[in-house]
């Protein structure tokens, strides 16, 4: 019999508040949490606005030395397991550690510390043969972003299969697919599973200058992140994380485990069409969302709710918008569809996890959250977005979607547990 | 192991078995690019490390690297693609081609969504990332590349692997060290598992650059020995570090029923695999290489009788040679199997460097020859293992490869002769 997989704990550090229960709030209150960049000065860059998490490591629970040696990717993926794991009551210290398994998803590893590092032994810039003598002793893991999964695994205690996936802005749904399939094939019974991404550097928002794909709207950066509305013009860059408790369901069950959803289909499909670029059928998302649709054994009339990717660029919303009909057909028309990024931004990696736990809680509670800043939908963009304020509504089953560089496609599905099935 | 169903959309006279096979092989390695050229070379024991020649290595304490040499990119990669794309993906590009030649397979005549690409990285475009950060930090940010957000990311290896080859069937790419040269081809195996037709898979690696070259120094495992012949010596008294390259090989794995149908011959079947992590350091908990190579061959159904050799991680760091040579001599008893790493050759080319193990392994079974270890004068007295110090011919039905990555990633391979072979039936 084929094993099912139970999604048991959250966790989650996202901008607007830490911990998945102040994320939660704001996105049902459809509050934004994008503003002026305040790591750095913005003004040289063409797009000045961010959305920034308020974290404070310490506060958080991490020793001076985790807090030395860890990129700050890290650290939000080492707070995010611990409360996922905590959330989801198991005891890992009475299962065996090579049975548990970590997977963390990133877009971009350890930025920003490498561009701190850079900085230094180049003497800003100045030297081509860079003076290794002034790098920090715990370079090379930045260099090597495994490291994101090793402080998991060691945090954990996890001596199971461990790895980092890294496909660009999809990796968030792809390292939950990976890790659910590692619980499938019984390579692993409960996996500590999601993303993180700390990008908002200024390599970042110069590469993303480059070729115009975050939004200039410096002058509002509270309404700067504007998916599927007729005036958007870019995303707005995020950081963040969510990290999940995976377990094999029979493992949760006989726990007697809260289970927010099962993982039910997942799939991946590349355009390989453009590395930014995106064809504007969205036959490959669609061919994704049917197969992750098949998996789970769904019809399209049985979505209750997407989450989009809806990044916010003018052929990203366009291009999902023309996936989601060729793969719902009319229900398209019938089933709420919304961005978070409207509220987080858009954190490369970690948004496909930061929006998986949307989607778990909107089953939880039966709430739907919202597009925010979204006054005048583009008439290419003719579904139901749920524009400015949350919806309450039954939630049983949830596609979610990414989309990102390299034409990377992903799409999963998430079914509320019924407790009598098997 | 489970299996997902395949797709409904299949042809109704389906052949496929779930049973994933090496139909080719592309690499590029210090030591010979091409496979031809490379496993001449490995058999004979020829040596690509010397001195860097890609930027003035005098004022590091490491000056050894394991370089691509005699292959020019801009000779097979057209000019645009040459000037989005750093050597590491430049690399991956050439090998990949090699591997659909050497598999003479046309995906083009291939479902759409049936073939996949899986990748591993270590570092991304580093040299690309480095002169863009010079431009960002020197100039300013509107002298950074437009190419830049998508050629040192991860993914680009295999997302222009995609693109070059119309590969459009799930993919992804993982980052565990050098152990994610065996993580992808566990994952293009699942690929196959779940229907897909031919999967690229494999990694290459190159951070030759100096702000790559200060990065890997600070792992504190690069050999400062100057002599190319005994800076790099696992399991040898004198082991003191390793020295890095660049390269790795790209191959191509095939579903066996559809590449047997279209008369594709198969290296190797890619029969176990087992993923482990170490306890933290300090941790009284034991290293869990061991237990990754017990799964891989409890995968593969296999004992440790039937495994003919063993492409062993070579670490050359006596704390990290004791372990394997203990988790080898745990599973296979004392000198209980031959053991090689032809890695000394090469240098460790991070992700790329498990992968050409896996390259070499099947060669080494279709061929029925195991490579040598290179450079090995006194093996350790405490390390009661074969090592294998010249070729060695004989019967090889399976090969266990085995990495390690930074911080604790453990993985292993079973590699078996294919189905259909001689020897199976």
């Amino acid at each position: 019999m084929t094993r099912r997989v139970a999604l048991t704990g959250i966790g989650t550090v996202a901008p607007g508040g830490i911990g998945t229960k102040e994320f939660w709030e704001l996105i049902k209150a459809g509050r934004t949490a994008t503003r002026r960049v305040s790591f750095f000065d913005p003004s040289p860059f063409r797009s000045q606005v961010a959305a920034e998490c308020d974290f404070d490591p310490a506060a958080n629970g991490l020793t001076p030395q985790q807090i030395r040696r860890m990129d700050r990717a890290a650290q939000f993926a080492v707070v995010s397991s611990r409360e996922a794991v905590q959330d989801s009551g198991v005891e890992l210290d009475e299962v065996d550690p090579t049975r548990v398994g970590v997977a963390i998803g990133s877009a971009v590893g350890c930025t920003m510390s490498l561009e701190n590092e850079y900085t230094v032994v180049s003497d800003g810039g100045r030297r081509w043969l860079v003076d290794h003598t002034y790098g920090v002793p715990n370079l090379y893991s930045y260099l090597v972003p495994g490291s994101l999964a090793t402080e998991v695994a060691w945090d954990a205690g996890a001596e199971g299969p461990t790895t980092v996936v890294s496909t660009g802005c999809t990796s968030g749904v792809d390292t939950v697919g990976y890790a659910a399939q590692l619980i499938r094939e019984g390579s692993a019974d409960i996996m500590i599973a999601g993303a993180t991404d700390a990008p908002i550097s200024p390599i970042t928002l110069a590469c993303f200058d480059a070729i115009k794909a975050t939004t200039p709207r410096n002058n509002d950066p509270a309404t700067a992140s504007r998916p599927f509305d007729r005036s958007r013009n870019g995303f707005v860059l995020g950081e963040g994380s969510a990290v999940f408790v995976l377990e094999d369901l029979e493992h949760a069950r006989r726990r007697g485990a809260e289970i927010y959803a099962e993982i039910a289909g997942f799939a991946s499909r590349c355009n390989a069409y453009h590395m930014t670029g995106l064809r504007p059928d969205g036959r490959e998302m669609s061919a994704a969302i049917d197969d992750a649709l098949r998996q789970a054994g769904a019809a399209a009339t049985d979505v209750d709710y997407v989450n989009a990717h809806g990044s916010g660029t003018k052929q990203n919303d366009r291009h999902e918008t023309a996936a989601m009909k060729r793969s719902l057909g009319d229900h398209a028309y019938r089933t709420p569809v919304s961005s978070i990024k409207s509220m987080v931004g858009h954190s490369l990696g970690a948004i496909g996890s930061i929006e998986i736990a949307a989607c778990a809680l909107a089953i939880r509670d039966g709430v739907v959250p919202p597009t925010a800043n979204l006054h005048e939908p583009d008439p290419e963009c003719d579904l139901d977005y749920v524009p400015l304020e949350a919806r309450e509504r039954r939630v049983d089953a949830v596609l979610s979607v990414a989309s990102g560089f390299g034409g990377f496609q992903s799409a999963m599905v998430l079914q509320r547990h019924d407790r009598g099935s098997r | 192991m489970t299996v997902t169903a395949a797709d409904p959309a299949a042809p109704a006279a389906d052949v496929r078995t779930g049973r994933a096979v090496i139909t080719g092989l592309g690499v590029v390695a210090p030591n010979g690019v091409g496979v031809r050229d490379y496993w001449a070379a490995t058999l004979a024991g020829t040596p690509g490390i010397g001195r860097l020649t890609r930027f003035d290595p005098s004022s590091y304490p490491v000056q050894l690297a394991g370089e691509v040499t005699g292959l020019e990119p801009a000779e097979h990669i057209p000019s645009r693609l040459m000037a989005q794309t750093d050597r590491t993906t430049q690399l991956s590009l050439i090998a990949a081609e090699q591997a659909f030649a050497d598999a003479a397979l046309d995906p083009a005549g291939l479902p759409e969504y049936e073939t996949s690409v899986v990748t591993a990285s270590a570092s991304g475009g580093f040299e690309f990332g480095q002169r863009e950060l010079e431009n960002l930090w020197s100039k300013g940010s509107q002298y950074v590349s437009a190419y830049q957000s998508f050629a040192w990311f991860y993914a680009v290896n295999t997302g222009q692997i995609s693109i070059r080859h119309g590969l459009r069937g799930p993919s992804g790419v993982l980052v565990s060290d050098q152990a994610g040269g065996l993580d992808v081809a566990a994952q293009a195996r699942r690929y196959v598992r779940a229907g897909r037709r031919a999967v690229v898979t494999g990694g290459v690696d190159a951070s030759l650059c100096p702000w790559g070259w200060a990065a890997q120094l600070t792992s504190g495992r690069l050999s400062t020995r100057p002599d190319p012949d005994r800076a790099y010596v696992p399991f040898d008294v004198e082991a003191c570090g390793f020295v890095p390259g660049e390269g790795g090989a790209i191959l191509l794995v095939e579903d066996a029923g559809t590449a047997a149908q279209r008369g594709a011959g198969a290296y190797a079947e890619i029969t176990g695999y087992a993923a482990t992590f170490d306890p933290r350091p300090g941790s009284p908990r034991q290293p869990t290489l061991r237990t990754a190579v017990e799964r891989a061959l409890a995968d593969a159904g296999l004992t440790p009788g039937d495994i003919d050799v063993v492409f062993a991680d070579g670490a050359g760091l006596p704390e990290l040679d004791r372990i394997e040579v203990a988790a080898i001599t745990d599973v296979f008893g004392r000198y209980g199997v031959p053991v090689t790493v032809p890695k000394t050759m090469t240098g460790r080319l991070y992700s790329g460097g498990a992968a050409l193990d896996l390259a070499t392994a099947a060669l080494s079974l279709r061929d029925g020859v195991i490579p040598p270890t290179v450079n090995l004068r006194h093996l350790a007295p405490e390390y009661a293992i074969d090592v294998v110090r010249q070729a060695r011919p004989g019967r090889i039905r399976n090969a266990l490869v085995v990495s390690r990555g930074y911080g604790g990633f453990n993985s292993a391979v079973v590699l078996s002769t294919p189905p259909g072979s001689i020897s199976e039936h």
